[in-house]
């Protein structure tokens, strides 16, 4: 049974339309993540789910149980704010408290509780300080406990670590992670952080304009993007777009790359990745999109067995990472990102000859946008 | 278990909020007595101010109508007009002198003074009295036998004279001067607390450009602090149009009815000259005077914020 | 302008000192009619009418005090401004109190329960913040009689609250804005509800703003005069009108001294709280202007 069921719900504010028909169904103990730019709805559904804003149409059911029309209080969930929203004249045990004291849970019970919740996170030392005797990490820490005191069906997290600096964000994401692993918990997640995305969840929806473009799993959104927005906002560096000419090679198809010199750039299309509507699009323009890491530096050694196609370009700039060196270099008309090992010792200026795997290269349609192949 | 459609809403049947019945009127519920107050005692009274001034009542309210009639005997009223005219004369002198001594003193203060805080609460006191206090007190300094006159006199300067308050073509400056008094110094923690919200940056970027500090403080920093004007203006326009205690404190409106403002007009007319008529008309025209000041300043602070 | 920095040369050191002379002279421009005031209150009628405005008493005396505390005459009666002084208090403590509260809950529902129309019921009542009262003085005094409340105490606190929730909630309706709502939200999702998120939540964050209401509230209803004299009997006056009363009152020789004990009197409160609170005074003042 799905412990969260989002049927076709809209949400207009006047003439506005901010969730444009959304369904979305996950299982217990699913990790779902909303992910999108800034102002795609993922908050606004996220209230919506929780009852904090009225949903314009549609339902949502909550282990089956249609609470459309319930209150916050009456749905059995617990939220994670960005801003971590801890009541600033409570102590953190009064916090983690609070939501077990409002549903009537007697004293001793909510006095386990909050001891369970604390060693699990950490936090008993904190216990009788007030939030803002807090550091943001334990601020987060507090947020996540009071939502974990409740044992709700459902979790939501909005934007939890968008206030923490780098490192302490990457170690939050980990607990997170191993606390969902560990209490197998129902929890919905809002980032606008594509790592986070990727790392943290069992299934990705990735929203833009109060619409869902693709719900899969993180590999699924990763390798196989239904458009060039999705492809674009998942992986960073991000994919390259390159525009191309789709052409006939003997049967099978090409890709033609114009160049700002006379000559053309020519990449052909593996036979095994053929669409069956390729064919009505010969001589169009078409949307090559490849990763960074769909490049590789030539090796001499491998030269015979390595598949892909070779080409030759001059670096622009070189980017060392540490783990691994990202290199701009010209690409027909445009610049394009290529990932390639550490140790790889061009210099900027210099020629260097690259490995191009089409077998995972991505087809757009130049117009729509949508994936050919 | 979806079809348990029977619980659930049909599409039309719509709730504002996903709250049960009685949370999700309960605000309202708790801003309706305020709203009925307000409708009445302020928009019902204003209406009936009107209605009022559109009667002959005198002694007592009656409702016996004679159109603008009432408006009319206030145009030809001399009294009303020296209101008026000592209005404007007050008003513009104290809104102007406020915001000169205001301005100041707050640039000054900003200069890293030591005792500041000293310095800001001395100017800021007369602010927390009452205009009655204020008008006793200044009637006492401006007394010429006994007062000011007198201590500058008694200094062998015999021939000093300040009796402003018994001239009848002066004493309408002794008002500005108590009201200024008063109220300079909110207008200087006004400037004070608009310079320290600007930012810092602007001004080192000013000094690296080479300009001096007048001329940061007038070309870069007032510019800053136009919104500040702004408020002041207002404040102390409205200040000026409601003034009523100062004047029956300090001049009793006196000499004569030199110092008369509409305030001391309308109350003097509706409760003690028994023209209950006039007084309604004279007091429509003072809110006709305070929505033209109102309205306009709203309406640039709603356009600002569209925009901003 | 924390850091700008001066070399110290002789005409910057003039300069400087120039500054503070303006400063301390505008100093003594407001602190003098304090101090003259207080002085002749201390002084004997016959060393005012000899001596000038800043001589020091000679023989300093709290007669004209007591005079005026406990037997001036203010109009007909010759009791003092004592009596009237606690009817301020008897008429600013409960406007106060429910003006506050009332302020409160409004400036709650206003933010963390927005309906639609509820700017508009704001911007509504905002409005009574800017007319002059002048304009309902009239329907006020019949109001008052229908009410059976006219020249009462109770009439005057009536008056107060009336036309002082414009205030209060625009103060806490600014202060709750700044308030995050995801703390409301928090709350609901734990099950709380209206009153108890207010009271719970709310109410033990809003100390500085109660602070501001009490006090703006405070001084503009203690030094109140129109709704004083115009809706007061002679039992009821608050204390600013027996003191306009005991100044023009013409019964014998002007006792300026006792004029000036009983100014004191009337002003103490208010610079009491001044002195004691000045930080919240400003903020109440300038929270008018500067709108959130």
């Amino acid at each position: 049974m799905a412990a969260l069921e989002i049927h076709n719900v809209r949400k207009e504010f006047g003439s506005e339309r901010v969730l444009k028909d959304v369904s979305i169904s996950i299982d217990s103990g699913e990790f779902l993540i909303l992910v999108g730019p800034s102002g795609c709805g993922k908050s606004t559904l996220m209230n919506a789910i929780a009852g904090l804003e009225p949903v314009t149409s549609g339902n949502i059911y909550i282990d089956g149980e249609d609470v459309t029309w319930r209150t916050p209080a009456d749905r059995d969930i617990a939220m994670v704010f960005q801003s971590y929203a801890l009541y600033p004249s409570m102590t953190v045990r009064q916090n983690i408290s609070f939501g077990l004291e409002m549903r009537k849970v007697p004293k001793p019970d909510r006095e386990a509780a909050v001891e369970r919740v604390a060693d699990l996170l950490q936090i008993t030392h904190l216990l009788d300080r007030k939030p803002a005797q807090l550091s943001g990490g334990q601020r987060q820490r507090v947020a996540m406990g009071r939502a974990l005191a409740r044992e709700p069906k459902v979790y939501l997290f909005d934007e939890p670590l968008s206030n923490l600096d780098a490192k302490l964000r990457v170690d939050m994401r980990t607990e997170i992670k191993k606390l969902h692993q560990r209490l197998g918990t129902t929890i919905v997640y809002v980032t606008h952080d594509q790592v986070e995305a990727m790392t943290l969840a069992d299934c990705i929806a990735v929203m833009r304009d109060g619409h869902i473009l693709q719900l899969g799993t993180p590999d699924e959104v990763y390798n196989n993007p239904v458009d060039m927005f999705v492809a674009g906002f998942m992986g960073s560096p991000s994919m390259n777009f390159i525009r191309a000419t789709l052409e006939d090679n003997n049967g099978g198809y090409q890709l033609c790359i114009a160049t700002p010199g006379e000559e053309e750039l020519v990449l052909p299309w593996p036979e095994a990745r053929i669409a069956p509507d390729m064919a009505e699009r010969l001589n169009q323009p078409v949307i090559l999109g490849l990763r960074p890491e769909h490049f590789s530096e030539e090796d001499e050694r491998l030269t015979s067995q390595a598949e892909g196609t070779l080409l030759s370009a001059s670096v622009a700039v070189v980017e060392p990472t540490g783990a691994d060196i990202l290199l701009r270099l010209p690409l027909g008309e445009q610049e394009v990102t290529a990932r390639v090992g550490p140790k790889c010792a061009v210099v900027a200026g210099e020629r260097l000859a690259l490995r191009v795997d089409m077998g995972r290269a991505i087809l757009f349609d130049a117009e729509t946008e949508q994936r050919i192949a | 278990m979806k079809n348990s459609s029977a619980i659930r809403l049909a599409p039309g049947a719509k709730r504002s909020t996903p709250s049960g019945g009685l949370q999700a009127w309960l605000p309202r519920l708790v801003l309706a007595p305020s709203v009925a107050i307000s409708l009445f005692f302020v928009y019902g009274f204003m209406l009936w101010t009107f209605v009022l001034s559109l009667t002959s009542s005198r002694m007592l309210p009656s409702y016996d109508f004679v159109g603008f009639g009432q408006y009319a005997r206030l145009m030809a009223n001399e009294r009303w007009w020296v209101a008026s005219t000592n209005l404007m004369i007050f008003g513009v002198l104290f809104v102007a002198v406020c915001l000169v001594i205001g301005a100041l003193l707050a640039i000054l203060l900003d200069q890293k003074i030591r005792q500041e805080g000293a310095l800001r609460t001395i100017y800021l006191y007369p602010m927390a009295l009452s205009f009655i206090v204020t008008g006793v007190v200044w009637k006492w300094l401006l007394n010429p036998q006994l007062g000011i006159q007198a201590m500058v006199q008694g200094w062998g300067f015999e021939s000093f004279r300040f009796d402003w308050i018994v001239d009848p073509d002066m004493a309408i400056y002794t008002l500005v001067i108590a009201a200024v008094w008063q109220a300079s110094g909110f207008v200087m923690a006004l400037f004070l607390a608009g310079l320290r919200g600007i930012d810092d940056s602007i001004i080192k970027a000013a000094q690296l450009d080479g300009a001096s500090l007048p001329r940061i403080y007038l070309r870069v920093v007032m510019p800053c602090l136009r919104p500040v004007v702004f408020s002041a203006v207002m404040i102390l326009a409205h200040i000026a149009i409601k003034s009523f205690d100062l004047v029956v404190a300090l001049t009793g409106g006196g000499p004569g009815y030199a110092t008369d403002l509409p305030a001391t007009f309308m109350y003097a007319h509706a409760f003690t000259r028994a023209q209950i008529g006039l007084g309604s008309a004279s007091a429509m025209l003072m809110l006709g005077g305070v929505l033209a000041i109102l309205i306009p300043y709203l309406y640039s602070e709603l356009r600002s914020r569209k925009h901003g | 302008m924390a850091n700008v920095i001066r070399r110290q040369t002789p005409a910057a050191r003039l300069g400087r000192g120039l500054l503070y002379g303006v400063l301390i002279l505008a100093a003594l421009f407001y602190i003098l009619p304090l101090v003259v005031m207080l002085m002749t209150s201390v002084k004997p009628l016959s060393e005012i009418s000899a001596g000038s405005l800043l001589s020091l008493p000679q023989n300093p005396t709290l007669a004209p005090w007591t005079k005026a505390w406990g037997e001036a005459c203010t109009g007909m009666r010759c009791d003092g401004v004592g009596g009237y002084f606690w009817n301020s208090f008897a008429i600013v403590i409960p406007a106060v109190l429910i003006s506050t509260t009332i302020g409160a809950l409004n400036g709650y529902a206003l933010t963390k329960w927005r309906f639609k129309g509820s700017e508009l019921v704001f911007a509504l009542m905002l409005f009574g913040c800017f007319i002059p009262f002048q304009v309902v003085l009239l329907p006020m005094a019949q109001t008052l009689g229908w009410l059976g409340i006219s020249s009462s105490r109770a009439g005057l606190i009536l008056v107060h609250v009336v036309f002082g929730i414009a205030f209060t909630t625009l103060f806490f309706r600014n202060f709750y804005v700044g308030i995050p709502n995801e703390l409301v939200s928090a709350a609901k999702l734990d099950g709380a509800g209206f009153f108890r998120i207010f009271w719970r939540i709310l109410l033990p964050v809003s100390a500085p703003i109660i602070v501001v209401s009490v006090i703006w509230q405070f001084t503009q209803i203690w030094n109140d005069f129109l709704f004083g004299v115009a809706f007061s009997a002679h039992n009821t006056q608050p204390v600013t009108v027996a003191l306009n009363n005991l100044v023009n009152t013409s019964t014998g020789v002007r006792e300026y001294n006792v004029d000036m004990a009983a100014a004191m009197i009337a002003a103490l409160p208010t610079l009491v709280v001044y002195v004691l609170a000045g930080k919240y005074f400003v903020r109440g003042l300038t929270a008018g202007s500067v709108k959130g």
